[in-house]
């Protein structure tokens, strides 16, 4: 820390250094990216070309792997099975985003305000960011109980269902589970968007005789909408991620109606003991990510850096 | 990040600005925001009672569990529950997560943080190149990729052991790391490098004496946000790993909900067990830990 500061004044008389002009203007070796480019090549960019060749062949998972031609996307295309999942993940996709996207950003913008009593509010806001989703899955499996649970606690009979036996209420159960778990994350995303917006807005506004109400829409929101597009992204990419939470939850039922995408892999190929079929999902995965990944940027008008660049 | 502008006075006290700052009061703060107000108290509700309820019911005993009011706390607190669970090698799992935790973040750290300063502060088109790589890593689901790591983790004989959830879990933090970090050494201002330069300095010793210290905060955020995710990482372990002496914390919940199923208060007890050192943790660095992750993802 101390060379930092104390360099600038020795810059001055900086005539030593004929040779330096040439390391200067070419920067550092890339060969210190190598190691990280390494690590995630052999264990991300490797793996995502191998699930492509899996994808056409047959293997249980312990024998040997045989080209199969087609046959697994076959098998994965004619199964309805597959157009179920993608169903399920579309529709836990969307209402999770409907339901976390303004809970999220009227959260951040509230907690983003520094008055004592929504400190303390914070404190136990962020809490559910430290748990792991296998715990929060068993939690609220316990909680849900019909007959041991908040419905009872409570004496409410409306809240004593079955709601994790009962397939049309399943869905919306997952996307609230899930709404809890995540919520307090991309809060905190906003939270720091909103705190970046300078005051100076806020007081011409004011000064202009503009409501909260009318700050919020002509200030607030458009300022952060780069925020808003990473939350989002983060939001919708992730969806396609929720494997833990529902695996441990409802291990994708009852019958199939939350087998999500990602499960539906997973239980496919190492459940069925069908990695082609499992893999040519996988494949799938991948193309949606980022098929919605794009979507979401192209959304933005910039690319996700010039936008960070600029927002700074 | 606002302290953009504020860096060429202060390099030292970036750190300390970034926990404590505080936007100053704007103009008619006093009017109460009663609808926020009320939104932020249903929140905390809907945060609150889950935790509320699996305290309480990890203090009762299977009786009390079967005839008392569920949301109200027990008559006779036990803590059997937490000693049947310390019985279950819960001590053995902690350490297995505690090892591959330590072991995937800081290598992480330490390749992504050169990545991100060879991408800050190098040119040519490799360099451009592997960013790009890296960016779009973060657009892909990358548990996609789980049945070739599978594949890779079998062939190399390290199935079931911990080196199998470490070497992986580096990999898959790299993306989000190195975009964190990157984004905030592009606010070091190109004159101090210069300066360095110019004392002599190599790009290695510049790294480590100008960029890191300079890039403490999102270092910090990097590491919590990795720690958190390998720490609750689930599919990897379940995929990756069989026997109970590598089972990591959140595989434990799962296989113990599995063999105590009947007894819901112990199951209970073993996910506040499972959640309490990382609380203790937050209780202790909240605010580090908080305005790390707000720098570092609303850039």
């Amino acid at each position: 820390m101390s060379a930092t500061t104390t360099t600038p004044q020795r810059a001055v008389g900086a005539e030593r250094a004929p040779g330096t002009r040439r390391t200067l203007e070419k920067g550092p070796s890339g060969w210190l990216a190598v190691p990280a480019l390494a690590f995630f090549m052999l264990f991300a960019i490797l793996p995502l070309l191998g699930v492509l060749f899996l994808s056409f062949t047959r293997w249980d998972g312990l024998g040997e792997i045989k080209l199969d031609g087609l046959s697994s996307w076959n098998t994965v295309l004619a199964d309805p099975v597959t157009g179920n999942a993608l169903l399920v993940t579309a529709k836990i996709m969307f209402f999770s985003f409907i339901v976390q996207a303004p809970i999220s950003l009227l959260l951040g913008v509230f907690t983003a305000a520094s008055q004592k009593y929504r400190a303390a509010l914070a404190v136990l806001y962020f809490v559910p960011l430290l748990l792991s989703s296998a715990a929060v899955a068993i939690a609220f499996k316990a909680l849900l109980d019909p007959n041991f649970g908040l419905g009872p606690g409570l004496g409410l009979p409306i809240l004593a269902q079955d709601w994790l036996g009962n397939s049309d209420l399943v869905l919306f159960v997952v996307v609230f589970v899930i709404a809890w778990q995540f919520v307090p994350f991309h809060t905190l995303i906003y939270q720091g968007g909103v705190r970046q917006i300078p005051a100076s807005l806020y007081e011409a506004a004011q000064i202009d005789g503009a409501g909260r109400v009318q700050q919020f829409f002509n200030i607030t929101l458009p300022q952060l909408k780069y925020t808003m597009i990473t939350s989002s992204t983060l939001m919708v990419v992730g969806s396609l991620a929720y494997f833990d939470l529902v695996f441990v939850l409802t291990a994708g039922g009852p019958g199939y109606s939350t087998r999500l995408l990602p499960l539906h892999m997973y239980l496919t190929g190492f459940k069925a003991n069908d990695m082609g079929a499992a893999s040519a999902l996988g494949v799938i995965l991948v193309v949606i990510g980022l098929a919605l990944a794009v979507f979401l940027q192209r959304l933005g008008g910039k690319n996700r850096n010039a936008s960070q660049l600029e927002g700074a | 990040m606002a302290s953009t502008t504020q860096l060429p006075a202060a390099p030292a006290t970036i750190p300390e600005k970034v926990t404590t700052r505080r936007r100053p009061q704007r103009l008619g703060r006093s009017r109460p925001n009663f609808l926020g107000g009320l939104g932020g108290w249903l929140w905390l509700a809907i945060i609150i009672v889950p935790v509320y309820y699996v305290v309480i019911t990890s203090l009762k005993n299977q009786a009390g569990f079967f005839t008392s009011n569920p949301m109200l706390p027990p008559a006779e607190p036990t803590l059997d529950n937490y000693k049947l669970v310390l019985e279950n090698d819960f001590a053995k799992y902690f350490t297995n997560s505690l090892i591959v935790t330590v072991g995937s973040v800081i290598p992480a750290l330490f390749v992504a943080f050169m990545a991100a300063y060879a991408i800050v502060r190098g040119k040519g088109r490799f360099l451009s190149w592997t960013n790009n790589v890296f960016l779009l890593g973060l657009a892909i689901p990358l548990h996609a990729t789980i049945i070739p790591i599978y594949w890779m983790i079998t062939k190399a004989h390290m199935y079931d052991t911990l080196l199998a959830l470490i070497l992986p879990s580096i990999a898959f933090a790299i993306p989000v790391s190195v975009l964190i970090l990157s984004n905030f050494m592009r606010d070091v201002p190109n004159e101090l490098f210069e300066s360095m330069r110019l004392d002599g300095c190599s790009d290695w010793a510049m790294m480590w004496r100008l960029a890191l210290p300079m890039t403490k905060p999102a270092v910090i955020t990097v590491g919590i946000y990795n720690a958190l995710h390998v720490w609750n990482g689930f599919l990897f372990p379940l995929i990756l790993t069989q026997s109970p002496d590598t089972r990591v914390l959140p595989l434990s919940l799962w296989t113990f909900q599995g063999e105590f199923s009947v007894n819901i208060p112990a199951v209970l007890a073993s996910v506040v067990l499972a959640t309490l050192p990382l609380l203790v943790i937050y209780v202790v660095a909240r605010r580090q830990l908080l305005s790390g992750l707000t720098a570092g993802f609303s850039k």
